[in-house]
């Protein structure tokens, strides 16, 4: 796979020195779904504006499908779909209308039949006709997407696309966005949903502070950061860990009635199949035994913290 | 040139026209008919002739020039404030459209409501006055020119805009009161002296003096130095619109 988005040392300071970009480099995959997460202010939005022309970024370059933001923004730009935070939308105008002026905008001729299609797949199709004022909140969300979709992007930017969503149709989005990826669309969300980046996304970026902390395969980061914790519980609660039991490592938890070992998933040896040989030869009974894996949640705030 | 661009906003903001279609065609016929019913009528009667042409005929180049100066100002700043004011102007910004595009696009469209309002106000006079236009075709150019200029400068105070209030301000404090100052109902040979020479700073003066000339062929200031003050003005929109394509001020950040 090569990188359809490019940014390279890219920074932006704002009118009254806010520095939202501390030189970002990122390559974004063709055909990949990447979440970038990070907590409020760290810089997610600032970097999508930035890359689609919105803001002007102080320093460093980004090019889109080989083409420079700047030099050959039509070009660059043509490629991008923008789904913003806000549900920007002229109230008082039909939904079709609204998506034919976007079309249009990004260059392309009518194309009622292509717009059908969007609208069919958003399920929208028989409010082609409503005016936007009319329509309920998730509804606006999907005329967002529609508009963003209008230009035959190979690259949609969806900034927050399911903040102040409910359930029902945040899942709707992640199929419409799943659906896309098979089109070959690639796909950037922002969210600090971390269970939204876990379900969908393919890589994950962790943005805090204006720097990117980290990009990385979704699996392998929860591989290699995911620790998991085998909790044992006892059928005699213990006053201490037995001596016989250092090297594990373990903590008493309820009082004694359960021991906590944490072990790493990556590694070859568990030291599970020990550990448990070595609980029954200090006569301790077992009453049950539960594994818990660490969420993307809890290595992101551990990374966060760590980091700032 | 991204031609599809042009033409979306254009139909989109025409759209808007057209929805509000009764009230864009109403309002100014039912001013105008006030108007000559108060000035034509009432007043009329008893001046009967400036320079030569009958009252109500004179003041017909006035009263189209008040309202298409501002109508073509109110529509142009609404037209590019309204994006603004709701967040939609993202669209625009992360758009492969150039600056230049998009005025042409806004000013465009407010430049044919202004056209617009101009011919319903000019065929509403024909209910009233006889008129015999001199030089139609000065007068069309001279009708599109103000259209032009009037609606570059209302995207410039859209840009500049940062409440409803600010739009308001323009059109209200400085091209009523200069209108109507600079010659609308009157001639200024009428004025004493001088506040002739005061009226003379008025830019207004030139444009309403100029638009009479292609009716009637008489006129307060020599035709050339309305031709002049017109595209005089019209080039100062352009470089401020051009200072703010290059900045981007107040759009981007």
């Amino acid at each position: 796979m090569s990188a359809i988005v490019s940014a390279r040392a890219l920074t932006k300071v704002y009118e009254g020195g806010f520095e939202a970009l501390k030189g970002v480099d990122l390559d974004i995959e063709e055909g990949e779904i990447l979440a970038l997460l990070g907590p409020n202010g760290a810089g997610k939005t600032t970097l999508i504006s930035t890359i689609c022309g919105m803001v002007t970024p102080s320093g460093g370059s980004v090019t889109v499908g080989g083409h420079d933001i700047d030099a050959g923004y039509r070009q660059a730009r043509k490629l991008i779909g923008l789904v913003p935070q806000e549900i920007n939308l002229e109230p008082f105008e039909k939904v079709m209308n609204t998506i034919r002026f976007s079309r249009g905008l990004f260059g392309y001729g009518p194309d009622d039949a292509y717009l059908e299609k969007i609208l069919r797949q958003l399920s929208l199709w028989d409010k082609k006709d409503a005016r936007v004022v009319e329509l309920s909140g998730g509804m606006k969300r999907r005329v967002l997407i529609a508009k963003a979709l209008s230009h035959e992007p190979r690259i949609l930017f969806l900034d927050e696309p399911t903040a102040g969503v409910d359930v029902e149709l945040r899942k709707d989005m992640w199929d419409v966005v799943r659906g896309l990826q098979s089109d070959g669309v690639t796909i950037i969300l922002t969210t600090h949903y971390i269970e939204e980046a876990e379900a969908i996304a393919d890589r994950v970026g962790v943005i805090s502070d204006g720097k990117i902390l980290l990009v990385q395969d979704k699996d392998e980061l929860m591989r290699q950061l995911g620790q998991k914790e085998l909790r044992i519980e006892l059928q005699t609660p213990v006053p201490h860990v037995p001596d016989d039991l250092k090297e594990f490592d373990l903590t008493r938890a309820d009082d004694g009635c359960a021991l906590v070992y944490t072990y790493d998933t990556g590694s070859d040896r568990t030291g599970i199949t020990r550990l448990i040989s070595a609980l029954s030869a200090a006569g301790l009974v077992l009453k049950d035994v539960s594994t818990h894996q660490s969420s993307l949640e809890e290595i992101f705030v551990g990374l966060v913290g760590e980091k700032s | 040139m991204n031609l599809h661009a042009i033409k979306a906003i254009y139909i989109f903001e025409m759209s808007r026209f057209f929805r509000t279609f009764l009230q864009s065609f109403i309002s100014p016929v039912i001013s105008t008919s006030l108007y000559f019913v108060v000035f034509g009528a009432a007043i009329g009667s008893r001046i009967n002739e400036v320079d030569g042409v009958d009252y109500a005929a004179f003041i017909v180049p006035g009263l189209i020039m008040l309202s298409v100066m501002t109508q073509s100002t109110s529509n142009a700043s609404f037209g590019i404030y309204f994006p603004k004011f709701i967040g939609t102007i993202y669209e625009l910004l992360s758009a492969p459209i150039s600056f230049l595009e998009i005025v042409i696009g806004y000013v465009g469209a407010a430049m044919t409501k202004g056209l617009f309002i101009g011919i319903v106000i000019l065929a509403t006079a024909y209910l009233f006055v006889d008129l015999d236009i001199k030089y139609p075709l000065a007068m069309l150019a001279f009708l599109v020119m103000t259209c032009l200029s009037f609606s570059l400068l209302g995207f410039i105070i859209g840009i500049w805009a940062k409440s409803f209030d600010q739009l308001q301000l323009v059109p209200l404090l400085v091209i009523t009161p200069l209108v109507f100052l600079g010659g609308s109902f009157y001639s200024i040979s009428m004025l004493p002296p001088v506040w002739q020479t005061i009226t003379l700073f008025n830019p207004v003066v030139y444009l309403i003096s100029g638009f009479r000339w292609s009716f009637f062929g008489d006129a307060d200031v020599a035709i050339g130095v309305s031709l002049f003050a017109i595209g005089f003005f019209t080039a100062i929109c352009l470089a401020v619109i051009w200072w703010i394509f290059k900045t981007g001020y107040r759009i981007k950040s």
